[in-house]
């Protein structure tokens, strides 16, 4: 115990940019235990749905996440139609899972993308995000948003997607496959990514199990679970596609699992759209009236993994209790593993490799008084701290 | 498991716990257990058949404050919902997560949310109102005339 210093993490977190204090308790340069604070942008969501109808809930709900923000409406959808007894047309859950990989495609680019700013690669940085950049233009081209783009109701999608569309979107994916054979080459094979990554932030299968982590944060631990395949919902039944997983549960292995999903995104989406020319006439939505009093529960694979929410209705046109359960709500939490027994520099991409989204696990709005530890590094200091580490492994290697 | 196997296998596993059960719509199992049972029944889920913890939904009514566990069966791709109801007067229950982990952070906001205490918690502390409102205040207790 003897010289263990308190260093503050946030309250911005130097990645993502978003609010989250995370005290690493220090001895030397090793992380000896983690506390965190959630707490600084709370917006009482599901206090708020109770006051709204169930059309108005999607727009609540598509604006946890800034990122994901298909996400919450794709598995609230699945919700109600649970509790309505609803099937979905043919043409609206192809419609639904094109919109939900996009969503994975640009998600999982993000991540890279800062991932590789952080450990000193602005190449990859720049990369990365300039892929993403397609992508967010066929949302713009087929919803009319780049983000939040409000496809999702009960009963089906809003929006239909035309022969012109598709046709663009084999293009845009014809383009990604190519981008993602070249950022994956760039990673899997750079021995300095490689030391910079692997052994780093370790997660054991049965650390993964014992925090319920989720999505890409549990694959990469061997922890072979995937909503889409385990619980299928839109079209992910109906086409051929693979979960991804890796055994090691490092660094290195949730970049893996990330990139080489990609891959099978492109494939669902190539294939949701042979089954859109072959359906040119199908429905995109059937009406429901009513929703009955019940309960059900309605589950999403989004980026970062599961996405699940509970309703409970009463025969009124409002949810009386709607519980969701973000995919970063579980996963952060498994950092009181993931960090301790790493040094400074490598306890942020750790911190980073599960793809925290803060948006959706921020949960209360105070202002904290720091007592008891004075700040040591900042946001930019840690970043610096970081890539610097990468520079003298890229001096070993002559680079 | 299929449903029904899950629930004959249940109730044979705990007879005096389990209340009642029903299968709802596309994959969902529900079980009422007394609450007293929690920690052996989840216990069961989690390290025997090898349920997945989802989270925890509370909410309040006129019976009592309701809590429904959801466990995953990812082979089956079931929902097992474990049911049960607390006392207006005394809510009370036994912590699950020095079993699992994954149930801290939830249990730690429906006790700031709704005022219900978890017995034997590992890590009692403020989750979310530290600082925010007063002791004894919980927004989504709800008013019955």
């Amino acid at each position: 115990m003897a010289n263990r210093k308190i260093i503050p993490v946030g309250p911005y977190h130097p990645l993502q940019e978003e609010p989250e204090l995370f005290k690493l308790y220090c001895e030397g340069e090793t992380v000896k235990d983690i506390k965190w604070e959630t707490g600084y942008n709370h917006r009482g969501i599901e206090k708020l749905s109770e006051s709204k109808t169930f059309e108005q809930v999607f727009f609540l709900v598509e604006r946890i996440c800034g990122i994901c923000s298909t996400s919450h409406p794709f598995a609230f959808a699945n919700c109600m139609e649970e509790i309505a007894d609803v099937e979905v047309p043919n043409r609206a859950k192809y419609i639904r899972s094109i919109i939900g990989e996009l969503e994975r495609l640009h998600s999982h680019y993000l991540w890279v993308g800062l991932a590789g700013h952080f450990l000193g690669y602005n190449t990859v940085f720049m990369w990365a995000w300039k892929y993403r950049e397609p992508i967010l233009d066929m949302f713009e081209i087929i919803s009319g948003n780049r983000n939040s783009y409000a496809m999702f109701k009960i009963g089906g999608v809003r929006r239909d997607v035309d022969q012109t569309q598709i046709e663009q979107l084999r293009k845009v994916m014809n383009q990604i496959k190519k981008k993602n054979d070249l950022l994956t080459g760039a990673v899997m094979d750079d021995p300095v990514i490689h030391a910079r990554t692997k052994g780093v932030g370790v997660l054991t299968k049965e650390d993964v199990v014992d925090y319920a982590a989720v999505g890409p944060t549990a694959r990469a631990s061997g922890w072979d679970i995937d909503v889409r395949r385990d619980d299928p919902y839109a079209a992910y039944d109906m086409i051929d596609w693979q979960v991804i997983t890796a055994q090691e549960g490092d660094v290195f292995a949730k970049a893996k699992v990330r990139l080489l999903e990609n891959y099978e995104s492109i494939k669902i989406i190539e294939q949701c759209l042979d089954g859109l020319e072959k359906e040119p006439e199908g429905d995109i939505e059937v009406k429901v009236k009513e929703i009955p009093e019940g309960m059900g529960t309605g589950r999403a694979e989004a980026p970062r993994g599961e996405v699940f929410h509970f309703v409970k209705t009463d025969g009124s046109n409002s949810p009386v209790r709607h519980k969701i359960r973000a995919p970063s709500y579980v996963n952060i939490a498994t950092f009181k593993k993931s960090c301790v027994g790493q040094t400074i520099s490598d306890a942020t991409i750790s911190l980073a490799a599960v793809d925290p989204c803060y948006c959706c696990t921020e949960r209360m709005a105070f202002a904290y008084d720091h007592d008891t530890g004075k700040m040591i590094y900042d946001g930019n200091q840690l970043v610096k701290l970081s890539q610097e580490k990468t520079d003298k492994i890229r001096k070993t290697y002559k680079l | 498991m299929d449903k029904e196997e899950f629930i004959k296998h249940i109730q044979a596993h705990s007879p005096g716990d389990v209340l009642n059960t029903a299968i709802l719509k596309k994959n969902r199992v529900m079980v009422d257990i007394k609450p007293e049972a929690i920690l052996k029944v989840a216990e069961h889920l989690y390290r025997e058949t090898g349920y997945r913890f989802i989270i925890a939904s509370a909410y309040h009514t006129k019976k009592g404050f309701e809590i429904l566990y959801h466990f995953s069966d990812d082979i089956e791709g079931n929902i097992i919902n474990i049911h049960v109801v607390l006392p207006q007067e005394k809510p009370e229950i036994e912590s699950l997560a020095n079993m699992l982990s994954g149930a801290n952070w939830i249990e730690r906001e429906m006790s700031e949310l709704l005022g219900i205490t978890f017995r034997n918690h590992p890590e009692p502390e403020k989750l979310l109102s530290e600082g925010n409102w007063a002791e004894g205040v919980y927004p989504y207790r709800k008013k019955f005339k």
